[in-house]
């Protein structure tokens, strides 16, 4: 009998000892204050993705929920080509994704934005990397001086020198092309700055090392500084990326006639009203498909990014 | 294989200097270890050997050419790094192949897939010499592990493949064995010193622990300020040193220095110390220094019997010392004793001990040695 007891009595004590729960009030503060700050960010991403799958009708009167009836209504458009309206009855998700892929080509302008982001990615790494070697790691004369100049690049706004840089590009006859979209972005004094800072933190053993196997000092930057600075790169990645993709500014100044060169941002303005009134469902599926790569490709990176190739073995 | 000598290699950075006009030929085959306190100068020293740092002025030849204009991969010398530096993305087969790929493929076969085929031979050639080395340092089975997932040990041993796999003229190593814990040390120590037996290769080790110079090497170099201040092999360099802050770095525990004057027939004294042995010059200061297994300890009614309390008692197992205060404090002297003799003695108690002849040494005010010599005295009465 007392055997049998004692093993209950021991759970009971050991569920005892650690509190499952306890309040506190500066974390519940802290809980509240983020789950408010979330809110807001997540709401419009929320309305964004409610709108792209209701009718135009339920957008107007804002009812139905997130989903709303999905009944399906006439679309005018179709009508107005003079097709039956039996034939042009529709259902509110389909219309409003089919329409954002076939009344701009939506697809294109993906394309576009993959291949700019990923070139002004790639360029931008090309230059950076070596720049921020010879900062961090290479002994040469005014070398804090050139540092400062990188900081003080940090400091100019886009924006300002939007024009300079237009003019340039306009003289050279390079507006309304990819290379206008890419070029202005090639070097990027934040990726520089940002890789500079983390290689300040590789030892020096590490490069000295693989000057003595033989590495010339651009062998180093490829083979030993870049697979080390994964985690690093993966950040400025993001931030590059994003930046880009997500520009609406400099492409709405470079790429004036051809719509072959549109961003997926410039792709929305298709839906902007016009004559017949915006379009507000296919604009917003046309928003939620530009939105998704990012937020699938940062979800990917995520588990790399606290991962990473640590320094661990150097120490 | 090679004879390595530096002649007069001075290094500045902009005011400060920090080595000024080293001269030093290290023999082939040999086990030469720089040692010193940090900030000495010893790793800048090696690196300037090892060409990753240009000297200031003087010249650095490795088998009697001159190679400092020659890029560090090509004089053909390895270096084992304090951090052991292994690169943290590749394994440790990868690691130990790497100077061998840079060094025996060409560009075409050094490519990922297709150099593999073109460079078929070469590359099992490569693999082979990695397998025979990592097998001298029982590492084979460790192979496609990365860096971050060997002990400090294993580590050590894979930065030693890296560098032992190209054959190397010579080693040079950074304070290889400062990142290990002290029984891996030791233990590493003897590894070390038999590898340089097996390799017969020329080995030049930086420490800043003198227990590591005097059981390792060959000869020693004692720096300090950017100077070699004394040259010779760890025998020499202990019981010899010709300069005070030699006898006080190597040594432990430390030398005991006490400050006395000569007197007119040239013997030093110091107190109740007065040695028989004189000293030739006309310096008035000295300094008198003993080594803790100079001094025994003795009956108290000895006649040369010094008498001290013991203010602290180190048990190192098969010795004891004892930091005695004499002179009603005024100094301390650490006297050796064994563990027959010492084991029942317990601090704060008074010990009699007395000096064996014949192994004070004794340093003018510069701190340079000066020679004694065994003359035979007129006034025995004042010799103790």
């Amino acid at each position: 009998m007392s055997d049998l007891s004692l093993p209950a009595n021991g759970t009971a004590a050991g569920a005892f000892s650690v509190p499952s729960f306890r309040f506190s009030a500066t974390e519940t503060l802290k809980h509240l204050v983020l789950i408010l700050g979330s809110l807001i960010v997540l709401l419009p991403f929320y309305v964004m993705l409610s709108y792209s799958l209701k009718s135009p009708a339920e957008i107007m009167q804002n009812i139905g929920g997130f989903f709303g009836a999905q009944e399906a209504f006439r679309d005018d458009y179709c009508v107005k080509l003079g097709k039956d309206v039996a034939d042009c009855m529709v259902t509110p998700a389909i219309y409003n994704y089919t329409t954002a892929f076939h009344k701009a080509p939506l697809v294109r302008y993906l394309l576009n934005g993959v291949i700019i982001t990923a070139s002004i990615f790639f360029i931008q790494v090309l230059v950076a990397l070596p720049c921020a070697y010879a900062l961090a790691k290479l002994r040469f004369w005014g070398r804090e001086a050139v540092f400062g100049l990188v900081l003080f690049c940090l400091l100019i706004p886009v924006h300002a020198i939007a024009l300079p840089l237009y003019i340039m590009l306009a003289k050279l006859g390079l507006t309304n092309s990819y290379a206008a979209l890419v070029i202005p972005w090639t070097i990027s004094v934040f990726g520089i700055f940002l890789m500079r800072q983390f290689f300040m933190t590789v030892p020096d053993d590490l490069i000295d090392a693989a000057r003595m196997d033989g590495m010339s000092e651009f062998s180093i930057i490829w083979n030993v500084m870049l697979p080390t600075a994964v985690p690093a790169l993966l950040a400025f990645a993001i931030f590059s990326v994003v930046a880009h993709w997500n520009d609406y500014f400099w492409p709405r100044i470079v790429i004036t006639g051809n719509r072959d060169l549109f961003t997926p941002p410039l792709g929305l303005r298709e839906f902007k009203g016009d004559a017949d009134g915006d379009n507000f469902g296919p604009m917003m599926a046309t928003a939620t498909v530009i939105v998704a790569p990012l937020i699938l490709a940062f979800l990917i990176a995520q588990r790399r990014f606290i991962e990473g190739i640590t320094l661990s073995g150097m120490k | 294989m090679a004879a390595i000598s530096l002649s007069a290699i001075k290094k500045n950075y902009g005011e400060t200097s920090v080595l000024s006009g080293i001269d030093l030929s290290i023999a082939e085959g040999e086990f030469l270890t720089l040692v010193g306190p940090s900030g000495c100068g010893k790793s800048t020293l090696l690196r300037i050997l090892a060409g990753l740092e240009a000297p200031s002025s003087g010249d650095v030849l490795i088998d009697g050419k001159r190679v400092n204009s020659i890029r560090p991969a090509d004089r053909n010398l390895a270096m084992v790094f304090q951090s052991y530096a292994l690169y943290p993305h590749l394994t440790i087969a990868q690691n130990i192949m790497t100077p061998l790929r840079l060094r025996d493929l060409s560009f075409v076969e050094r490519l990922p897939v297709a150099g593999a085929v073109i460079g078929r031979k070469k590359h099992r050639m490569l693999h082979r010499q990695v397998e025979e080395t990592a097998r001298i340092l029982k590492i084979d089975h460790l192979l496609d592990r990365k860096p971050g997932q060997l002990s400090g040990g294993q580590r050590q041993r894979a930065a030693l493949g890296r560098a032992m796999v190209r054959n190397p003229a010579a080693f040079l190593m950074d304070e290889p064995l400062s990142n290990l814990d002290a029984a891996l040390r030791i233990h590493m120590r003897s590894e070390l010193a038999e590898l340089h037996r097996s390799l017969k290769t020329t080995f030049v080790y930086v420490t800043h622990d003198q227990a590591e110079a005097l059981t390792m090497s060959d000869r020693m170099a004692v720096m300090m300020d950017g100077n070699i201040l004394q040259l010779g092999t760890p025998d020499e360099i202990y019981n010899n040193p010709r300069d005070i802050r030699v006898a006080e770095f190597v040594g432990a525990p430390k030398i005991n220095l006490l400050s006395g004057h000569l007197d007119t027939g040239g013997h030093a004294r110091c107190a109740g110390v007065v040695l028989t042995r004189v000293a030739p010059s006309a310096f008035t200061d000295v300094t008198i220094g003993l080594r803790p297994e100079h001094l025994a300890l003795c009956d108290p009614s000895d006649p040369e019997a010094l008498k001290g309390r013991v203010v602290h008692k180190e048990n190192l197992g098969a010795d004891i010392y004892f930091h005695t205060a004499i002179q009603d404090g005024g100094s301390r002297l650490v006297v050796r004793a064994s563990p027959v003799e010492g084991s029942s003695i317990s601090i704060g108690q008074d010990i009699a001990f007395k000096r064996l002849h014949g192994l004070a040494m004794v340093f003018d005010p510069s701190g340079k040695r000066l020679d004694l010599m065994t003359e035979p005295l007129e006034q025995v009465s004042e010799v103790a």
